[in-house]
């Protein structure tokens, strides 16, 4: 009898529950807006892109989405999509932050999201990584990996956010190498400097002239050429945001990851469920935020006494015990 | 000199034949990456003129269009070609932005026309160095107008960063301009009157854009200084030897097109953006050459001209919401088609039109 009840139950629970869903399915419209450098940028945008794929898989929901040619399209597609009664629209990437704010005001009643940038308004869920941990890591693992004791960063635009990146780096090169020495380079003061891997190439060969043997980039898609010259020239390159480690086995030491992915993947999803939370969200290391790669193309890279040292770091910086400087806070950065 | 083809045939047929040839090759491509054309036609044209969301849209690049359309057909009167609208309304967009800056604590109705001249002195500056160094120098003006445009980028670059943008931002903007800067947008219009529009950027100075038709029109058919640009644009030679002084019309000329270009910064960054952004100009400067070539360097024309491209490029986005699969790049390919039409295959059609009629003529005669 109570086996009976439970499975009636049960089966009354799934009942409702796929009938919720598919209800759900029929005017559950979510949206994605890529930025500047386009979805296939291999790194930020493709990021979010896959998040919202996966999402669509594992739920068969089809998704909108659309990549921006100009500035002055982010206003225009945010309410294109707000006025055709999508819900909910996330964007990715700070320059959205004005354009949020005035469209996200004028259609009170659906959820947006935004990352990378923080929008105060009660239908908006920003979301911000703790860039500066994961930066940390990798920066730990290029100074022990690297012969010459120096190693370089590529930028993408010169930007707080990216100085964030950097200075988590810093830190972390320093953490594990005193003595070694960081060549840091921005690649430009507009948005292009997202998408110009021959200048990133150059960036990195004359870091990698000065004696730079491990360079990381967070530079979005001109990181494909940061990437490219250090595999050209022998030598070991991190990548940043998705996983590049890819991109040439064995000549990327790891990946900074950031998982842009799980934001898009949850805010479809907690609107899907009617979970949607509007707010502040900071992912960092304790949340899975962000994070190394070690996969099959760079695991033969890694020692073990490398992997033990930044897990240890890891597990620190989570419980508090290390602290990592946010450039952020205070526009200013202790190590260089 | 007789005409070999009536003037509507020139105004209206030619025009439209060479629209046609566009639509048609742009047709083919959309049929080569395996979407329907015709599905595709029809998501531009209900985009773009089927609401008044798309409506509003389509007259706020069309607003920038006459804009731009005016400043290269103003020049042309004199023979002159400048290439450097891109330039001359991006470094108008800082003035603009300083006027609004300075007075938006006021009301717009003292801002617009401080903004208008501002846009007006800055975009006419920005023109004055090449058209100086055409009527003393003898450089040629298409080179220095198009190395201006790359100068005017990189320093409205150098301004963002260093003195415009907010200290800390990341965005390379301005900050937003206060209530006192800040004109009525055409939705804001149509609830005087009782009537509700979408939101849209379009705002006030789409109006602003037919008054300067209108008074392009009057300077260079019905007045002394148009006549004189006009005389010496059909023959430098015969101008000089009437009187007219080279050096004054050039500047005369050139600085009335780098105003015209400068006062779409009215519409973009006072009227859309209310904040100076980066690329505020979005191209719309190089297609004004399209549109003046395409107007016949006629306010009419140009209008009519503006309001195509302004469909072209709203429906284009359209076309890129409701087909993903058709790249933003192949949209790019249909616009740029237009413009070939239009602007540079036109003996393609006028030529065989000619014959057409001297032919028919002579059947008649």
């Amino acid at each position: 009898m109570n086996i009976l009840k439970t499975l009636v139950g049960a089966a009354a629970l799934l009942g409702s529950a796929t009938l919720a869903l598919a209800d759900g399915h029929a005017d559950f419209k979510p949206a994605v807006i890529f930025d500047l450098g386009g979805k296939f940028d291999r790194s930020f945008n493709q990021a979010s892109f896959e998040g919202a794929t996966r999402f669509s898989e594992e739920f068969d929901v089809e998704f909108r989405e659309f990549e921006i040619q100009s500035d002055a399209q982010r206003e225009q597609a945010l309410r294109r999509f707000a006025e055709q009664g999508n819900n909910p629209i996330v964007v990715a990437g700070f320059a959205y932050g004005s354009a949020m704010e005035t469209v996200a005001a004028e259609f009170p009643d659906t959820s947006f999201a935004i990352i990378d940038m923080v929008v105060d308004l009660p239908n908006v869920r920003s979301v911000v990584f703790n860039e500066h941990e994961g930066s940390f890591l990798v920066g730990m693992m290029a100074a022990m990996k690297s012969e010459t004791g120096k190693v370089g960063f590529v930028g993408g635009m010169d930007i707080p956010l990216i100085r964030k990146f950097a200075c988590g780096y810093v830190q972390g090169v320093k953490a594990a190498n005193p003595d070694a020495e960081v060549f840091q380079n921005m690649t430009g003061t507009t948005g292009a400097a997202w998408n110009d891997p021959v200048k990133g190439g150059e960036l990195a060969k004359g870091q990698m002239d000065q004696g730079a043997d491990v360079v990381y980039h967070a530079a979005g898609g001109t990181g494909r050429g940061v990437l490219q010259a250090a595999a050209d020239a022998g030598k070991l390159g991190i990548g940043v945001d998705s996983n590049q480690n890819y991109l040439h086995p064995g000549n990327v030491l790891t990946s900074m990851l950031k998982r842009v992915d799980v934001a898009v993947y949850n805010a479809f999803k907690d609107s899907m469920e009617g979970n949607f939370t509007a707010g502040f969200s900071v992912l960092g290391l304790a949340e899975d935020g962000v994070g190394y790669a070690v996969d099959e193309n760079n695991e033969t890279l890694i020692s073990e006494d490398m992997m033990k040292a930044v897990e240890d770091a890891k597990a620190k910086i989570i419980s508090g015990d290390i602290k990592v400087h946010n450039y952020m806070d205070d526009n200013s950065c202790p190590a260089s | 000199m007789k005409k070999s083809l009536p003037t509507w045939a020139d105004v209206v047929l030619i025009p439209a034949i060479n629209v046609f040839l566009a639509f048609f090759v742009a047709g083919l491509v959309v049929l080569f990456i395996g979407e329907d054309p015709i599905r595709a036609m029809g998501i531009m044209i209900q985009g773009s003129l089927g609401s008044s969301y798309g409506i509003g849209y389509t007259l706020f690049y069309a607003t920038n269009f006459i804009f731009t359309g005016l400043a290269v057909a103003v020049a042309f009167h004199a023979s002159i070609f400048n290439i450097g609208g891109e330039g001359q309304a991006g470094v108008a967009g800082v003035g603009v932005a300083l006027v609004c800056l300075t007075v938006d604590q006021t009301h717009w109705l003292l801002a617009l026309p401080l903004a208008i001249m501002g846009g007006a002195v800055f975009g006419a500056g920005w023109a004055a160095i090449p058209a100086w160094l055409q009527a003393k120098r003898g450089s040629h003006i298409v080179i220095t107008t198009i190395m201006f445009n790359y100068i005017a980028a990189a320093l409205i670059i150098y301004l963002l960063n260093n003195y415009l943008k907010v200290p800390g931002a990341m965005a390379l903007e301005t900050r937003g301009f206060a209530e006192g800067a800040q004109i009525p947008a055409m939705h804001e219009i149509a609830s005087w009157f009782g009537a509700s529009i979408s939101r849209t950027p379009m705002n006030i100075s789409f109006f602003l854009a037919l008054l300067a038709s209108f008074l392009v029109w009057l300077l260079i058919w019905r007045s002394r200084i148009g006549y004189e640009i006009r005389a010496f644009g059909f023959s430098e030679k015969a101008a000089v030897y009437a009187g007219i002084k080279p050096v004054k019309i050039i500047m005369i000329a050139m600085l009335l097109s780098g105003a015209l270009a400068g006062l779409m910064a009215i519409n973009t960054v006072m009227g859309s953006e209310k904040r100076l952004v980066l690329d505020s100009v979005l191209g719309a400067g190089f297609v004004g050459i399209a549109v003046a070539l395409m107007g016949r360097s006629h306010p009419i024309g140009v209008i009519l001209a503006a309001l195509l491209f302004g469909v072209l490029y709203q429906g284009g986005a359209e076309l890129a919401f409701e087909i993903p699969s058709i790249p933003s790049q192949m949209i790019l390919t249909i616009q740029a088609l237009v413009i070939l039409f239009t602007g540079s295959l036109e003996n393609m059609v006028r030529f065989p039109l000619e014959k057409l009629f001297l032919r028919l003529n002579r059947g008649t005669a």
